[in-house]
């Protein structure tokens, strides 16, 4: 059904320009009405209404198909603009992009938060700080040994603990953390349990009933001074370079300034050793 | 997500999609009523490569067997140069429900997703991200719960850069949190809050939209006054929102829409009242509906209706409250802004005028703004928004009753109105009409006159047709008595029977 406009009075908008009128004169508060006779009951009110309110549930629903995306919506599409291809300008990097998104997303996840020393990402400068700390500063480690040192990595909690894994402990029952974080590897390496030689199962049909469960392909390094040999899984080019065809596949120490299309800076998470 | 997404153009009958629309708002509607209304938000690509149906809706993929689902899985395991390729067929096989419920079945598959997820190949870890996003956004609690390994890395890339994986992230998160409360009592361990604080300092327009998405879900949520809305409180958060609300009209209109429905939640947590009050959250969105109903052009552009509606349920909530705040805006100008508001949405969007009518009741509590009604000549514009709905009629008559209520003086002005009020009396609510003879009432005590009028205008015969309503039959026939009474006698209530010359 059509409405018709409201009849409102000409000159309101412009009654909004102006400022608010004079503040009323403190009156003295009015004495209480008498209550009403029955069977009348009327007393202004104010209403406070629930979550779940008869009267807000058409705009509740409204609000609903909005997020469900079915309602037009203000503006027009965003073209997200193409440009034409352009590769990384980190010296060493030769992954190439033709959106700016993806350039700014693999300079934030490689180049951004890289460690000096050591050439490990980050993804957050917090993080990467808490590394510089823990694992090239060795005032922190004399400091480590008389007090607690190791912070915490949770925003807003201030606990700190004598050692990294106290604090991965707390990380776990305290935060509900998973015990395997890929971003709180301790400092020293030791060949644990997780050496599984799945990668060389890469490629390889696995059976469907493997009852052991498949550790991840890309098992986190545990930390490794010096460049590493590994690589195995042979990451896909941006554009593939005629140049190198031999990329795909390697096994040889390999010096960290040859880029195969991944960045010279390493991830935090070295490729795993192929066996 | 403004400006980001297509919209479908429907390409059926017009009449069929109109049919089919109106179905599907009704069993929202009943989904509502049941507190199961559960929204998600789904990010996807809109290319044009996207097959689109009959009706315009995307084609999802058909499920795949269990054989099918373990060779997806297979191949974003191998590492190849394929490696890419494979997950975006996963990530398109996952649209279907069906195939999300076997994938995360599989041993190992969200493992390795996590791995995907957290490597430092940017496009490998985009492209993982999508696969999780979508199943973020099954509506089966154990994808979410199965989804729960993935949470700390989630939070973690939520102080990233990249504002496109940001956004993503947000909105996987938001997904996740609305649907199972084991994510939820996770994530708040995690430090989900914080991360939130911070993050909201961002001047991205597009992570600051999809955060204000994951905490109006999180609010949301049962458990949220008790464990949610007091860490909220105890953040920098409100003061953010407030700020990112009231600057939504130049940017970021997203954004606001969001943080007003989180403002919106927050306040029905009944908590929060004297924090949002001490922010200076009346007068900062007071003046955010002057701004907005002094630009608003007639027709009202689409969207504005999602930030008018949450800001008017805040201020009329907290007008509502304990805290003695009713005298901070007495502010004329706001009762000019709320009916300008009421014409421009009006027409495309009637479920702004009970809404509007809403506030305007807890206005009315106050002399001043029954006053000012009157003074600004608002009468006739709320007398037109009776027809709306019987909601909108019961809500104009009660405002009404609230002028009213306020004595002769301003009973006097509403004697023009009698002929439009009685057409109310005949409407089919029956709690409509019952708010119609409590305003006659407060009349007829107030400005004897107008009984006079009433019978005169034929209204002896709209009150006698409800005789026979157990509701109304009481006030009805107490009317009668005072309308027969002549004008200038004591009006000595109803309690007193007359000699009636009508049998």
């Amino acid at each position: 059904m059509a409405m018709l406009p409201l009849p409102l009075p000409p000159g309101l908008r412009r009654r909004l320009q102006e400022g608010p009128g004079p503040p009323p004169p403190p009156a003295p508060p009015p004495p209480p009405p008498p209550p009403p006779a029955p069977p009348f009951a009327f007393t202004p009110r104010r209403l406070r209404l629930g979550l779940h309110h008869p009267l807000l549930e058409d705009g509740d629903v409204h609000r609903h198909l909005y997020l469900q995306g079915v309602l037009t919506s203000l503006a027009e599409v965003a073209e997200r603009p193409k440009v034409s291809e352009f590769s990384c300008h980190i010296s060493g990097c030769c992954q190439v992009f033709d959106t700016l998104e993806g350039y700014e997303h693999h300079y934030n996840t490689l180049h951004r938060n890289v460690c000096s020393f050591c050439k490990r990402s980050f993804p957050s400068a917090h993080l990467l700080d808490v590394h510089i700390l823990e694992w090239h500063d060795s005032l922190f480690q004399i400091m480590a040994e008389k007090q607690n040192m190791y912070k915490c990595l949770v925003e807003g909690c201030v606990e700190k603990f004598k050692s990294s894994k106290d604090r991965k402990d707390h990380l776990v029952t305290a935060h509900l953390y998973p015990a395997d974080f890929r971003f709180d590897r301790p400092r020293k390496v030791k060949s644990g349990p997780c050496h599984v030689s799945s990668p060389a199962k890469d490629g390889a049909s696995v059976p469907m009933d493997v009852s052991v469960e498949m550790s991840e392909p890309f098992q986190v390094d545990p930390m490794e001074t010096g460049p590493s040999e590994n690589v195995e899984i042979p990451h896909p080019p941006a554009s593939p370079d005629p140049a190198t065809p031999e990329k795909r596949f390697y096994k040889s120490r390999i010096p960290s300034t040859i880029c195969f299309g991944q960045g010279a800076a390493r991830g935090f998470k070295g490729p795993r050793k192929k066996v | 997500m403004w400006g980001r997404r297509g919209r479908w153009a429907g390409r059926g009958g017009a009449e069929e999609l109109r049919a089919r629309r109106r179905e599907r708002e009704a069993a929202l509607r009943r989904a509502r009523r049941q507190e199961q209304l559960v929204s998600k938000r789904l990010l996807r690509e809109d290319s044009a490569a996207e097959e689109r149906g009959r009706d315009g809706a995307e084609i999802v993929p058909d499920p795949l067997s269990e054989d099918e689902v373990l060779e997806l899985l297979r191949g974003v395991q191998r590492g190849s140069e394929d490696r890419k390729r494979s997950l975006s067929r996963l990530r398109h096989a996952l649209q279907n429900k069906d195939t999300q419920q076997k994938f995360v079945r599989l041993v190992g598959s969200i493992r390795t997703l996590v791995g995907l997820f957290t490597s430092s190949l940017a496009d490998v870890q985009m492209e993982a991200a999508r696969c999780l996003h979508e199943l973020s956004h099954s509506s089966d609690p154990a994808v979410a719960e199965a989804c729960l390994p993935v949470t700390s890395y989630l939070l973690t890339y939520l102080s990233g850069h990249s504002v496109e994986f940001t956004e993503l992230c947000l909105y996987t998160l938001g997904n996740l949190v609305v649907e199972s409360e084991a994510v939820r009592k996770q994530l708040l361990p995690q430090g989900i809050i914080p991360v939130l604080a911070s993050c909201i300092q961002s001047p991205h327009e597009a992570v600051l939209e999809g955060l204000g998405y994951v905490l109006s879900q999180l609010l949301q949520a049962k458990e949220a006054p008790t464990e949610i809305v007091p860490l909220v409180l105890d953040s920098v958060l409100p003061q953010h929102m407030l700020r990112l609300v009231c600057s939504g009209l130049k940017a970021g209109t997203g954004a606001a829409v969001e943080f007003a429905w989180c403002l919106h939640y927050i306040v029905c947590s009944h908590i929060a009242d004297a924090a949002l009050l001490s922010l200076g959250t009346l007068p900062a969105l007071t003046t955010l509906l002057l701004d907005l109903a002094s630009e608003i052009p007639l027709d009202a552009p689409e969207g504005l209706e999602l930030l008018v509606c949450p800001v008017l349920r805040c201020l009329s909530n907290l007008l509502a409250g304990d805290t003695g705040c009713q005298g901070q805006i007495r502010d004329e100008r706001l009762l000019v802004a709320l009916f300008l508001i009421l014409q421009s949405f009006l027409q495309q969007h009637p479920f702004i005028v009970q809404e509007g009518l809403w506030l305007l009741n807890n206005l009315t509590d106050e002399p001043f703004f029954c006053s000012a009604l009157l003074a600004l000549d608002l009468l006739p514009a709320l007398l037109q928004l009776l027809p709306c709905s019987p909601m909108a009629a019961e809500l104009v008559l009660t405002v009404l009753c609230n002028i009213a209520e306020k004595g002769p003086a301003l009973c006097r002005q509403l004697h023009q109105a009698l002929p439009l009020l009685l057409p109310a009396l005949a409407l089919p609510d029956p709690q409509a009409v019952g708010q119609g003879l409590e305003l006659l009432h407060l009349l007829f005590l107030h400005c004897p006159e107008v009984a006079a009028d009433f019978i005169r205008q034929g209204g002896q015969q709209a009150l006698e047709q409800h005789q026979s309503s157990p509701v109304l039959q009481e006030r009805a026939r107490a009317l009668l008595d005072m309308a027969r009474q002549p004008p200038g006698a004591s009006a000595t209530g109803p309690g007193h029977s007359t000699v009636s010359a009508f049998p």
